[in-house]
């Protein structure tokens, strides 16, 4: 079908196009917002290949929520340009090379393979295909250990990221060391003269 | 659309993902790369699904998804803490596992 046709390229070039930027724009903060093209792109994709509810899972999910924990963490930060040169010593600069090396062994095994379905749009399938009913089932009855294991896998990274990111009291800080001067102190002592 | 064009693009993403792992020093660029490699995975998962007319691809996408936002929720963590601790946002020079 030609609609589907233009959108596929529409969309693939799309998903492309993010997936440079984020990795030659030298700003991170336009990174992840190259990243947010990325995604949507990849979420039409998703709908021309009948997976509806993993399209708006990942347009809620991914676009929605975690680029804005990577918003936030950049602003926090304060993410500085970085030099894109091959500064980096020897892996900066083979890096590159490598992942050409990847391309064309990806594109051998592709078209080397011998799975003749590649070249078809797949079989019929029902109107529920992809549907969140279907997938609910599926979670529910034969994923669901895998689904149990993910949720579990929530929590540990929730408690951990509470751990990582909360203010140390007992540790010693690097500010803290002894010769430096603390800022409480010198407020205290503006504030007593 | 044939199924081969959604898995030659996957391709064509990680391999862009690869890249920007091996090439950038910023770990927060880092992560979005890796971002990049995953959401490529899933992109095969889902054609291959699409191939078969089987449904259990687009399980393992979601699967994929809900580890990588665990992934970035830990490694922001990792961020924010070395930011606290005035450590250089570099992953040259963090090459010291010390804590």
């Amino acid at each position: 079908m030609l609609f589907e046709q233009i959108l596929f390229f529409v969309a693939g070039l799309g998903a492309l196009a993010g997936a440079l930027g984020v990795v030659l724009i030298r700003n991170p903060f336009y990174s992840v917002l190259s990243l947010v093209v990325h995604l949507v792109a990849l979420a039409v994709l998703f709908l021309l290949l009948r997976a509806d509810f993993i399209a708006a899972a990942q347009v809620v999910v991914y676009a929605g929520a975690v680029m804005v924990l990577y918003v936030f963490v950049v602003a926090y930060v304060g993410g500085s340009d970085e030099p894109l040169g091959p500064e980096g010593g020897a892996l900066g600069r083979i890096g590159p090379l490598f992942a050409l090396l990847l391309l064309v062994e990806l594109t051998i095994a592709i078209v080397g393979s011998s799975l003749t379905a590649l070249d078809s749009t797949g079989p019929e399938v029902s109107a529920a295909f992809g549907s969140p009913g279907e997938i609910g089932r599926l979670l529910l009855t034969k994923f669901l250990l895998p689904f149990e294991a993910a949720s579990f896998l929530l929590l540990l990274a929730a408690v951990g990221a509470v751990v990582l990111a909360r203010k140390r009291r007992g540790l010693e800080e690097p500010e803290e060391a002894p010769g430096a001067v603390a800022v409480s102190d010198v407020v205290h002592e503006g504030g007593a003269g | 659309m044939d199924i081969g064009w959604f898995v030659v693009l996957s391709a064509f993403i990680f391999a862009i993902g690869a890249a920007g792992v091996l090439t950038r020093r910023s770990p927060l660029v880092i992560l979005l790369c890796l971002e990049l490699m995953l959401n490529a995975g899933n992109l095969a998962l889902i054609a291959f699904s699409r191939m078969l007319g089987n449904q259990d691809g687009q399980v393992f996408a979601l699967i994929v998804m809900v580890v990588a936002a665990c992934e970035v929720v830990i490694g922001l963590g990792i961020i924010v803490a070395m930011y606290r601790r005035r450590l250089p946002i570099d992953v040259d020079q963090m090459n010291e596992l010390r804590g």
